[in-house]
Parts: C-alpha cells; structure tokens; sequence
C-alpha cells in the first residue's frame, strides 16, 4: 500500500505532517514524531515579534536608567555578543535537520512587510526543506480596505519568495471576501502550497478582573469541515500543493481531507491531546481503513471526493446551506 | 612601534594593563572604582587572555576587606594578584597591606582615589584614602592623567616585582577614572616588554607550597620583632630608583618618559607648585600661561610619594626657586600640615643643603579639591600669585570661600588659560535620555577617525529620577590637559526644554558660540517661549540658535525617549567639527558598531533618527530685542525655612560651590524634611484621581514611592474654603461614617511611574480601560493640583487613635514621614520605608547602611525624611556601609541604657517626683498608640517638674527623660549590606536579645553602584560580576536567621500580598527582640518596566521564586509552629515569571544554553526551597517531634 504523497515537490512517506505548534521546540519531540511515522515536520514559528520587538526590549532594557547617576551609569555588564531570537531558532533548525531524516519545514509567522522576512532566506540556509509562510492578520482598520490587505499578503509572499528557492507554503485564514480568488492570486504569486487554516485564537472576558485575556482552546475534529470545504473547491484550481489543518484527529479525519483533495493532512491538537505516539494510531487506522475498502494508494483517493469529482459539487456551495438548514428543521 | 589611539577612561586604562598582568582578581564594588572590576569581569567572561595566554580568575569577594585577605593569599601562594578599590573600601584594606608589604610582596593594587566619609560620605574624588594608607608600607605611585593611568599600571607591576615592595597605583576618582580622554594604547608586546618573567618566577618561587614548606606570618616577641621590623630597610632604599629604572626602560619604548618628580616650567622658577594628582594638567596649562606672560613660575609633579627619595625630589627643584607650595587634595586635622606639605618640608630641611639652593626656599602648604571640588587654572594662578606675595598665607585653602577660619586665598575666577584651538562643547541632558552616550560616542568618532584628540568629562546629578547630566568634551589639535569643567563653551546643547526655565544654561557660552535647542517649539515660535534671561544671552552674545524637536523625530522613529542619535547628528550636522557629509557617515559607521550586535533592527532605527534629525534642524532668525517676561523658576518655594533658602536652594540652582564654609553645619548635622520645599516638576503625565470609581482601598497611596499620592478622612469642616477643583466624597469606611474622604496628588513632587494606576484594584464599571486614578498630562493640571495639594495638606490628620494600624484602607491615611525622595521613578524599595514611616516614623530611629536607601535618603541637598505636625518623625544616619546593624544596635544599646537610668533615678527621685507618676511612667503599656501618647503626656509633666527641682539627679534626669518614651530602632540597608559586607554585623545583633528591627530592602544586586551580584542574586541572573548568568542559587537569610529561634523573621512582597507586608511589619515591631523583614524589591537593575513593577513581585510569588512567610517566635512559646508559610503552592513554572526580566532574559540571548542549564537548576532550587519551608511549617508546634523519625523508620 503506498500511502505517499507529494507536497510542494517534497516526496513525503504518508500525508501526516505535524504542523508547527510548541511540541517542536523540543528536538526530542521532533525524533520522536519521525518515529511514531510522521511524514513531515512544520517547526514551531519565528515570529516577526520575536525578531522586532525582542530586540527593541533588549535595547531598551540594557540602556534604560543608564548614565544617570554617577554611582550607577549602567546597570547590565554588557556581552561581546547577543544570540537574538532568530539565531536561536535557525541554530534549533539545524540541529533538528542533523536529528531526523523527514523533512523539516521552517514556518515564519508575520503580519507586516519589513526586515523579518529576509529571515527565510535564513531558514533556508539553516537547511529548512521548505518553509511555511503563516500571515497571522486581524484586519481591525475600518479604513483599511480588503482589496489593501489582500494585496499585502501578496507583497508578503513574493519578498519571502525572491529571497529564497525553497518552496514555500502559505497558511492563511478563511476570512477573505472571495477566499478561492485570493488562492488563485496567491498561487499566482508563487505560493507552493497552501495551508488551511490559521486558527484565530479568540480572546475572552474575564469577568473577574474586567479584563480581556488570550484564551487557547485546542481544536476538535468538528472545526475540520471549514478546511474540508475549501480543500475540495480549490482542488484541481490551483497549482499549488493544498495542506488541510484545524480538527485533523483521527484516520478518518485524514482519509477525508485527501479525498476532499488535500495533499497533506496537519496534526496538531490531536498531538498534543493524545501524545506524539498518535500518530502511528492515526497511520494505523488509514491502513486499515484502506484494506478493508481496497484502496492502493493514497493518490488514488486524493481528491475523489472534491467539488470537481463528487456526484453533487452544489454540496460545497450554496446549495448545502440550505439542505443543512432542512435538515436541522427535521431534527427540530 | 605603531599603537593604537583609543579614547577611553581612567578606569579602563587601569584595568586593561591589569588584567594582562594578573591571573587572579579579587573584586568588590565601591564608586568611583567599580569599573575596573566589571571590565576585567567582562573580559574574563569573554574568555580574554592576559599576556600569557591564560584567562585570568575574577572573583568578586563580600567587602573589601575579603578582597584584600584573598589577595594576599593568592599573593601567598604565587599567583600574580591584583585588586580595585577606593575610599572606605581601601580603608577596609589596611589590615592585609600592612600584612602584604610587612612580606615583601609583589602586587599592585588600583586606586580610583575617593574621599573618605568623616562629617558625610562622598562618592567624588580626593586624596583623603591614599593618605590613610601611607604607613602600610605600599609604594604610592600617582597618575595624573588616563594615559599615564595606562603606563603607571605597567610601571608599577614592572617595579613592584623587582622591589618587592608592593604598590598602590593611584588616580584621582572621576576627574581621572571617569574621564574619556583620547590616549595611545600599549600593545601585548609592550606589556611583555615591561614585564620580566624572571621575576614572576621569582615571585612564583616564594610561594607557599607544601613541596617547600616554610612558614609565615609568625606571632614575635620583643626581643626580636623590632630588629624585623627593620630588615626591609635596603628593599625601600632600592625601591625609588628601580621605579625610574622602569620608567626610563617605559620611555625608551614609548618616548613618555617620567621622573619620580616630574619638573614642568621655567628653569629658572622662584615660584614652583608641588603637587600630585589631576590637578597638575590644570597647573601645568597654567605654568604655560604665565611662561609665555615671562613670570618664572614651575610645577612639580609628584609621582611616586612612597617611598618619598628626598633625593630626587632635591634633585628635580630648579636651584632658583624662591618658594614652594605644596597643594594636598586632602586634609588631616588637628595635623601642622597636610601629608604631602610636611614631606616637602621635611625634605628640604633634610636634603636642602644638598641641592645647592642660594637659599632655602619658603614652603608654605594647602588644600584643594575635596571632593572632586573644581581645581582650575584661575585657583592655581591665584596660588602663584599669593606666593609672590612677601608673607604668603600658610596653610591655606584655594577653590572655596573659608570665612570662618579665613583660610581661602583669593583669586579671579574671570580667569582662563583655555588655548583657541580647542573646541569646547557642554551639553545638558536628562539622566538616561541618551545625551551622555551619544558624546562618549562623539568622543570616540572625533578621537578614533581624525587626528584631533579629544577629552569628555561628564557631570551627573544626585537624584536617580529626573536628573540632569551636563557633559564637557573638549576637542583640539594637541593633547588635552584641561582638567577642569568648562567654563567657556564654543557650543551649548539643551535636549530638555524646561532646562531653560531653571537654569541660566548660556552663561557660559562665549560670543558667537552656537546654541542647540531641544524644543516643543518650532523656529517660528521658540524665541516667545524662551525666558528673559536666555533671550538676552543670545542677542548679546550674538548667538547662533538651532533647534530641533527632537522628541518628536525620536517618537517617529521608534527612538522613545533616547535622543543620542538624533542630538548628536544635530552637533556634528552644526557644529563644524567634521565636513557634515564626512560626520553624517561616521555617525552611521559607529550606530553599526554599537548596536550591530543587538540587530539590523536597531541599526536601522538609528539610521533613521539620523536621517529625519537632518530634515528636521533648523536655525532660528534671532530678533534683535528681548521680548519675554519668563524668569527663572527659585529652586525652592517662598515658604521654604531660612536655611533651605540660604543653603538648600542655594545647592539645588547649581551655585553650590558658592557657598561660604559659615553655612555649612560644622558637624554634619541637618535638617530633615526639606524635599517638601524643592518642586521639581518632573513628571510629564501625573495620576488624576476619579473619585466616583475610587473604593478607597488605599493601595495607591501604599505603593506610591514618593508619596505625593494621599489620602485623608475628616471632618466635613475643613472643606471650607475648598479650591473649586478639590474633590471629596463621603468616606465609605463604617468607623469614618460621617466623615470626608480625599485622594490627592502633589503634581509638581510626582515623578509619573504610575505604579499607583497599575496597583489600583477598581475599574470603571463604563469603561473599563479607567480606573480610580489615571495618567493625565501634568502641566495644564500643574497650577490647580498644586492648590489642592496645598489645601489638602493643610487639613489636619487624622488623630491616630482612630485608624487601624492592621487595615491598610486606614492605616493609609497615617502621614508618610518619607517623602518625595530622589530615587527611580517606580522604585520597588521606597514604599516599605514609607510604610515604616507612617506606622512608627514619629518614634523611630534609623541606622542606614550605605547604598541606594543612602543615596535617596541623605544625600544633599534635600531630605526625604520629615517631620509630622507635632515635628517627630524619624531621626536618621548614615555610619558606613559594612556596619549598620552593629551602628543601629548601638543606638538600641544606647537608648536602653539611658531608658534604664532614667527609670534609676525616677526611682531616686520617687519622694520629689511622686509616686504615681513614677509608677506610671515606669510601668507604661507602650504597645498601642493610646499607650504612647500617655507616656508623652506623662514626660512632658516630668520634665515640667524637673525644671523646678534645682539638683544634679533632676538634671541628668532631664537629659534622659525622653528616653521613657518608646523609641523604634530601625536598621536599614539592601542586600549587599545584609548578605555580604554586613552579613557579619547583622549575625552579631540578630544573635543578641535586643529590640531592634532590620529591614533588608532587597534588590538581588548592588543597586547603587550599578548592578553587582551580591550573595543575594539568584541562580540563573546576570549581574555585573555575574556576566555570564549566576552559577550558584541565593543565600537563604532568612533561614539563617531562624535557626536562632528567637528572631522574628518576615518575607515580604508588597505587590504580591500587601496586607501580610503590613502585617509583617506591626508583628516586627511590636516583638520585643530582634526582627528582620526581608522585603522583595524590583528595582531598575533588573530590567524591567518600572511602571508594573508590583506586578512583578506578584509573579516572583505566585512562581514560588520568592515565598511570603513569617517566622514569629511568640507562636513557639505559645506551643506553636513559629513558621507561617503567607503564600500558596508555586502556580507557574519559574520562567513564566523570570523571563520577563531583562537580569534572567539576557542570558538567554547571550548564552543560550547556558540559560537552559541554569534555568533547570533555577526552578529545582525553587522547588526544593518550597519542600522545605513547607515541610518546617507542616511540622507540630513545640513538645512534638516530627513523623520522619529516621531510626523508626529503618525498623519498620
């Protein structure tokens, strides 16, 4: 049974990808997801924070207070060198392509246009396969038009683009006007692959201190139709590789997303959840599941259920909005 | 050979000879000498060599004395061995120098030479520490200047390993160790040059080892350790000419060549200045002076002074002089003459007839720059013209006005010697706004990429907020002498516009100067702003005027409050000092050099400073009239007592070196309370207070550090008269029914930290980002808030019989007796000594170790400590650094003793006095309030008794009356003091039964001198001295403490739990035996936002890092576990709470995995701290044992 698959060029054993989460930064989590029989590795993100503001606290902290007073006119010995964040992380690159033999795919996590993104070139020397290009935005400017925000992630992705040879994937968010445009534009601009999709963690209200905090709930299998969908319109639309995430936990989770056209599936709650180990029950289940129905491979069943394939491509559109708006008035 | 020009200071200097030639360094932290320990740190973390290729041991020791015992046992057992130190720390030293030179040892120990605390302690720079030393048999070798800091440091290792007599190389602390001053540097082969490995091996050869056992440091008797005593004789007599031996080897490598007495003048001189110290560059411009004016004036300057060669000091003097006089940076009462006079005079009475003199000369002596007092060439030509005179003054004092013992000399401070190709700049800056390291950097472009050499002297404030720097640089074709401030400037920069409305910053500034403004305002409109004053500097003075917002080009650019690049690109872009183009271009090579290491991001923002200053400079069009009615601001308010208006302002405006020797106490001796007179306006945003969100809970006012945020309950009749905009609502305390209650802010005392709206529990129920109190710009609430403040002072407090101590919502309004001091914006120590203060001000006595609590509690000009309505409050002092538990047990000691002969004689006195009132006084209940003012009432009738009673007894008894009254005895001082230097002296006293109270105010650091690991720094932060992360975890003091029983013991963390801090402190107090508080204090070395630095102390807490417990041996005598654990299980691991300071995080961004080690070891260091307190405090209370009964354990 051959269950691998091709994405953005990287010849992958099985679709199981460990999308990036904090479980990487540990380069023994990292050996142990190859040996659970992972296929490929996200690493946990360089974020554009940790590039700018890091070293705008540093500065500020190391100088704060400082020539101000004659018994005390600095307050830090000063070090010949500093590793900021992005060394550290192209150093854990390294040693995580030196530690496992699947490929590992640097991520670089940003909004803006600056500096941070010539930090893939970075990646790329520090022996990334690919990288993965997740443009985490909330559009809060009333004054800022979609058509503006559309095009930034855009600009975003040809600098990232021009500045390495790797392939690079895009992940992004379900929230455009004309989400299967924005794919064709994106694959158009060079996208390798596409991710879908960012998870927008959303904050909560603490009724006992009035204030708003970060509130992480881990994803459920439910939260993979949205990817699910869109997976299967954009299959065969675009060029560029497709990877389903959000709510991937099961085989069956999986077999669905590479029948909806996806050509790798992420785990990550699931991994955290359940441990690394869930994987092999996950590549177990496909198994099986592709016995008992007589499936050869994985490329057999890649996009047999997309809206280009299925008997009734209206169940992507409109259509099943209103069959499942029937339906949930015969439940009642 | 071709070296190197570097621009760098004396302490720099001092410590890169050092750490070549040394391979183990014994350190401890002392101003101005603190550099030369954390660069040779420094260069030991990066792993630099000395010139044999070893990285040499830099060990930080608990006080100078430990350093100097270190010393002398590496020195002992072969190792080439240095030290750093100045002032009390050298005086600490003396016991081991006596020891060192007492066995011929080879060493050399760097001075930055300090003056010594006598009437009050000063961090500045005299000669009062090296004189202290001049018995122990060390060499005294005296540079003058940075570069010879840089040869004399090799000389003196050169000589002293040769001589065997070890050696203090000494340079005037700050003139010297904190000037920048372009110099050659010497190279590794230099250094090699210098130095004879024989002698090294020879030294190495005399060390003790157990393969050649000898012995040393025997006890002798009397037959024999005189004619000891003797036998170093010849190794003295040698050491003077093997010193010029070095020397003159020195110049043939270099071309400086140096004398043991260095001659500079005419050769045919009648009048010479002997002197040693910076102040001969000051003396030896002036020489050239009044050469070119053909008066034979010379100068000696004075190299080694130990062993003094009468010799070569005859030698030296031009055979014409007609008078010498001999200036001594230090002064030694009671003495005929100071240190370096009487040698002089000695000398020639000895040497005289040798040196072929017509006549003897007259010698006649003084003294000179105290405490970094100003030394300038109009002092020193007052000096030669006073020794012109045919009966010169002897013993007199040059650079102040003495119009007590009229010593002073006159002279016409008008006068100047400043050459016209020297470019001389003074800057005015605020602490920390960046100008002083954008000039050192200036210094550096101008010195290291041009041959013009270049000098920067940098003059800070003594407050730690708000404070105004003020840099020197001198830059000129020819080697800089001047070391003295300038007085003269070619080009002034104010980057603080208010600077302008409190000082007269342009007058010094010389015709057709060029004058660099700071200003909110434009081109157009500035001049309309300006004061009366410097309007017409400008137009008089035919200035060249510029300005820049540069606050603005810094908030475009990311730059916040730091104007370095934006006002030094504004003084090269105007100042002329490089072609523009060529200035602009180093500017940007040295931002890449500075931050290229913190990263691209820096460096662009810097770039971009540098661009946008350039568009946004312009010159003002200067109208030809003065316009403005603005006058300078007085330094204190009109309602200001005489002495702050005669003394205490006089020293705020800067025209301290003004006052005559009559207005200064004679004893040390001031007034408290005098930080309420200097307004100083220096918040730019103050806390607005919104009384209908407010719950009155008191917590701003509790953590405020400079107590300008209050509250009062009271009567609704003081409203009366109530300014339009004062607020007050009804209290909402039950015990207050009836009663008004006001939150109110002091706007012009207030620094902005904002630590009050951080803390403040109550939010707007409509809007939920207000609170009770918020940040609301200063200046347009200035004059109202400053009326209400006033108003609101004015109502009487709360009688404090009718506030409980216990609840913080009341006990707030108990007036802070601690107020408005000068330390950081949102300093984390202050609010516990305001808390001290408010519950037991009007009866305590302080003994302050030295340090920051120090720094913001006595330094001058203005006092923190006050006074309450009825004028108590707390009586303060400072003794030293290493004593203030023994200091303050003193004071215990003393007050017991005079609480009990008072009780004496009141008994004596029983039949005179009355016997009620004697049984009343003697057997008072002080624990209350209540039982307090009682016994207050009952003195004041005793003593209106005694003053009838005509009798010995009743006099005496007088004199200790007070001392029936309870006094609270407080010793105060940080964690250097409590875990290192004074660990000793707090062990002492908490081992005593005494009633004394110590608080720790604890940083984890030396605060006050910058940053240095003390015992108390946790594994895991980098400190000075700690550069590469702190290997080891902190002491536990107080499980030290507790081992004793019978000590009180507190840990404390108001931002964690304020409530156990307030408990922790009424417990302390009221236990009738040695307390100790150990109060968790965030404070600005560890890197972090000062304005959350309550929450700071919560996550310490909740993390476990820092555990709230106390420890009250009233609970074991009641059969209780003493032990209290105050704060639940640890809730987040470590790093959540650690790396969010800069002390934990940089380690992570310097050594990475080195942080990942320690910061495992970190968290199991919390852990285990936890296991254990949790465990002593699940154990049974007295009579029980344990379950964990090893023996029955094994049976079962």
């Amino acid at each position: 049974m051959d269950l691998s698959t091709n994405y953005m060029g990287l010849k992958l054993k099985n679709p199981l990808v460990a999308s990036a989460s904090p479980l990487s930064e540990n380069i023994d989590n990292i050996k142990r997801m190859e040996d659970a029989g992972i296929a490929a590795v996200v690493h946990h993100s360089l974020f554009e924070e940790q590039i700018t503001r890091e070293v705008y606290e540093l500065d500020h902290h190391m100088t704060h207070g400082t020539e101000s007073f004659a018994e005390s006119l600095t307050y830090f010995p000063e070090p010949s060198d500093f590793i900021l964040g992005p060394e550290e992380y192209l150093n854990h690159i390294e040693k995580a392509k030196k530690a496992v033999k699947i490929p590992v795919i640097g991520s670089l996590n940003g909004h803006s246009g600056g500096g941070w993104v010539k930090y893939a070139k970075r990646i790329q020397e520090a022996g990334a396969d690919a990288l993965e290009l997740n443009i985490y935005f909330v559009a809060t400017d009333p004054d800022v038009s979609g058509e503006k925000i559309e095009q930034s992630y855009l600009d975003i992705l040809r600098s990232v683009k021009a500045n390495v040879t790797i392939p690079v994937a895009v992940k992004i968010s379900p929230f455009f006007s004309a989400l299967a445009n924005m794919a064709k534009r994106l694959d158009a601009a060079g996208a390798d692959g596409l991710v879908l999709f960012n998870r927008f963690y959303q904050p909560d209200i603490d009724l006992e201190t009035l204030s708003v905090v970060p509130n992480l709930f881990l994803s459920t299998s439910n939260k993979m139709r949205l990817p699910l969908r869109w997976i299967a319109i954009l299959y065969g639309e675009v060029k560029a590789s497709l990877a389903a995430t959000s709510g991937i936990h099961t085989s069956e989770d999986v077999l669905k997303m590479l029948m909806a056209g996806a050509d790798a599936t992420m785990l990550c709650a699931t991994l955290l959840k359940n441990g690394i180990g869930h994987a092999g029950e996950i590549l177990k289940g496909m198994e099986l599941w592709m016995q008992e129905n007589e499936y050869e491979s994985v490329k057999q069943m890649k996009g047999s259920i997309s809206q280009k394939s299925c008997e009734n491509p209206e169940a992507f559109e409109r259509a099943n909005y209103m069959k499942a708006l029937q339906s949930f008035g015969k439940i009642l | 050979m071709d070296r190197k020009k570097v621009t760098l200071d004396g302490n720099e200097a001092a410590a890169y000879v050092a750490f070549r030639v040394n391979e183990v360094i014994a350190i401890y932290p002392i101003t101005p000498s603190s550099n030369m320990g954390e660069w040779a740190d420094e260069w030991a973390a990066q792993d630099k060599k000395n010139i044999w290729g070893t990285t040499p041991l830099v060990q930080e020791m608990q006080s100078e004395a430990g350093a100097a015992g270190a010393v002398h046992g590496a020195l002992q057992t072969g190792a080439m061995t240095t030290t750093f130190t100045a002032s009390q720390g050298l005086l600490l030293m003396i016991p081991n120098m006596y020891k060192i030179a007492g066995e011929l040892t080879s060493t050399v120990f760097h001075i930055a030479a300090r003056s010594l605390a006598a009437h009050a302690l000063s961090i500045f720079g005299d000669h009062a520490d090296v004189m202290a030393v001049r018995g122990t048999g060390f060499a005294l070798l005296s540079s003058n200047s940075v570069q010879e800091v840089m040869d004399f440091a090799l000389i003196s290792q050169a000589a002293t390993l040769e001589a065997r007599v070890p050696f203090l190389h000494f340079f005037d602390g700050f003139r010297t160790s904190h000037e920048t001053l372009k110099i050659e540097q010497l190279n590794d082969e230099d250094i090699r040059f210098m130095i004879n490995d024989d002698l090294v091996a020879a030294h190495r050869a005399r060390a003790l080892t157990p393969d050649r056992p000898v012995m040393r440091g025997t006890a002798q008797n009397p037959d024999v350790y005189f004619q000891a005593r003797e036998t170093i004789n010849p190794y003295y007599d040698a050491c003077p000419e093997i010193v010029q031996k070095a020397m003159d080897k020195f110049a043939g490598l270099t071309g400086r060549a140096y004398k043991l007495f260095d001659y500079y003048g005419a050769p045919d001189a009648e009048s010479v200045i002997v002197m040693m110290g910076s102040g001969a560059g000051a003396a030896q411009e002036t020489v050239d002076y009044l050469i070119k004016k053909n008066q034979k004036v010379g100068l000696l300057k004075v190299r080694l002074y130990r062993p003094f060669s009468i010799k070569h000091f005859i030698a030296a003097l031009p055979k014409t002089v007609k008078t010498l006089a001999v200036l001594d940076r230090t002064k030694e009462p009671g003495s005929i003459g100071e240190p370096l006079y009487l040698d002089v005079v000695n000398a020639l009475v000895e040497g005289g007839e040798a040196g072929g003199f017509k006549k003897l000369p007259k010698v006649i002596g003084g003294r000179y720059g105290l405490s970094s007092k100003e030394f300038t060439p109009a002092m020193v030509k007052g000096v030669y013209d006073e020794m012109a005179k045919a009966k010169p003054k002897n013993h007199f004092t040059v650079g102040i006005n003495d119009d007590v013992s009229h010593t002073s000399l006159d002279y016409d401070p008008g006068f100047s010697t400043e050459p016209d190709d020297v470019v001389r700049c003074l800057f005015y800056g605020l602490g920390s706004d960046g100008t002083v390291s954008a000039n050192k950097n200036s210094i550096k472009i101008i010195g290291e990429d041009t041959p013009n050499y270049a000098q920067g002297y940098f003059v800070y404030d003594s407050k730690k907020s708000g404070s105004i720097t003020v840099s020197h640089l001198r830059f000129g074709p020819k080697p800089i002498n001047s070391t003295y401030l300038i007085n003269r400037a070619n080009f002034i920069g104010c980057h603080l516009f208010v600077f302008l409305e409190k000082y007269d910053i342009l007058k010094d500034i010389v015709e057709k100067g060029t004058f660099l403004l700071n200003s909110p305002f434009g081109a157009d409109e500035v001049w309309d702003k300006l004061p009366r004053v410097a309007q017409e500097q400008i137009i008089k003075k035919k200035l060249k005027f510029f300005v820049i917002d540069g606050y603005k080009v810094a908030k475009d650019t990311g730059m916040g409050g730091r104007m370095n690049t934006i006002m030094q690109t504004c003084f090269f872009a105007i100042s002329g000092i490089l072609p523009k183009d060529e200035a602009i271009e180093a500017i940007k090579k040295s931002i890449k050099k500075t931050y290229g290491k913190k990263g691209d991001e820096i460096v662009k923002m810097n770039f971009n400073a540098v661009d946008q200053t350039l568009a946004n400079l312009h010159e003002v069009k200067v109208p030809a009239k003065v316009t403005s009615t603005i006058e300078l601001k007085p330094p204190v308010v009109k309602e200001a007592p005489e002495f702050v208006q005669k003394v205490t302002g006089e020293i705020i405006a800067g025209r301290g070196d003004d006052l005559a020797v009559s207005s200064m106490p004679a004893d040390g001796t001031f007034p408290t309370g005098t930080a309420q007179w200097e307004k100083r306006n220096i918040a730019l945003e103050i806390p607005v207070w919104d009384e209908k969100v407010c719950i009155q809970c008191g917590k701003c006012s509790l953590v405020c550090p400079h107590a300008v945020i209050r509250g009062k309950a009271y009567d609704p009749k003081y409203l009366t008269g109530a300014p339009a905009t004062f607020k007050s609502v009804d209290a909402k305390d039950k015990e207050w029914a009836g009663k008004k209650f006001t939150i109110q802010v002091s706007p012009e005392d207030c620094t902005g930290c904002a630590l009050c709206v951080d803390t403040c529990p109550a939010k707007n129920k409509s809007d939920t980002k207000l609170k009770a109190i918020n940040m609301r710009p200063q200046p347009p609430l200035r004059e109202e808030e400053s009326k209400n403040w006033k108003f609101f002072f004015n109502i009487p407090d709360l009688d404090r019989n009718l506030v409980k101590a216990g609840a913080i919502r009341q006990m707030q309004v108990l007036r802070p007796l601690f107020e408005f001091s000068g330390a950081c914006a949102g300093c984390g120590e202050t609010p516990y000594l305001k808390l001290m203060s408010q519950l037991f001000g009007d009866r305590a006595v302080v003994a302050n170790a030295t340090g920051c609590s120090s720094i913001y509690g006595g330094n001058l000009p203005t006092t923190p400590y006050t006074k309450n309505c009825e004028g108590r409050g707390p009586a303060w002092s400072n003794s030293l650094f290493e004593d203030c538990a023994e200091f303050g047990f003193g004071f215990r000691l003393s007050i017991d003793k005079q609480k009990e002969f008072a009780g004496e004689l009141l008994k004596k006195m029983e039949s005179q006095l009355g016997g009620e009132l004697v049984s009343a006084l003697l057997s008072a209940d002080q624990k209350t309030e209540a039982g307090i003012f009682e016994q207050r009432e009952r003195v004041k009738i005793l003593k209106e008794k005694l003053k009838d009673i005509k009798s010995a007894d009743a006099k005496m008894l007088l004199s200790v009356a007070d001392m029936l009254v309870k006094k609270s005895v407080w010793i105060i001082g940080g964690d250097g003091w409590a875990y290192d230097i004074g660990f000793g002296g707090l062990d002492h006293v908490i081992a005593s039964d005494r009633n004394v109270n110590i608080l720790v105010l604890d940083t984890e650091v030396y605060s006050n001198t910058g940053g240095q690991m003390s015992k108390s720094t946790s594994r895991s932060a980098v400190a000075k001295f700690a550069a590469g992360g702190k290997p080891l975890p902190k002491k536990d003091l107080a499980r030290i403490a507790m081992t004793y029983g019978h000590v009180y013991v507190a840990a404390v963390a108001m931002g964690a739990r304020d409530e156990h801090t307030l408990r922790s402190f009424l417990e302390a107090e009221a236990y009738e035996g040695p307390s100790l508080i150990i109060a968790y204090s965030h404070c600005i070395a560890h890197g972090i936002n000062m304005t959350t630095g309550m929450q700071n102390q919560k996550a310490a807490v909740q993390s476990g890092y820092w555990p709230l417990f106390r420890y009250n041996p009233m609970l074991a005598r009641e059969g209780k576990n003493p032990l209290q654990l105050d704060s639940s299980e640890p809730k987040m691991p470590l790093a959540d709470y650690i790396y969010t300071e800069n002390r934990f995080k940089m380690l992570t961004k310097s050594k990475p995995e080195e942080a990942k080690r320690l910061l495992e070891l970190a968290q199991k260091d919390v852990n285990e701290r936890w296991r254990i307190y949790s465990g002593l405090a699940a154990m049974p209370g007295a009579g029980a044992t344990p379950a964990a009964n090893p023996a029955t354990e094994q049976k079962t």
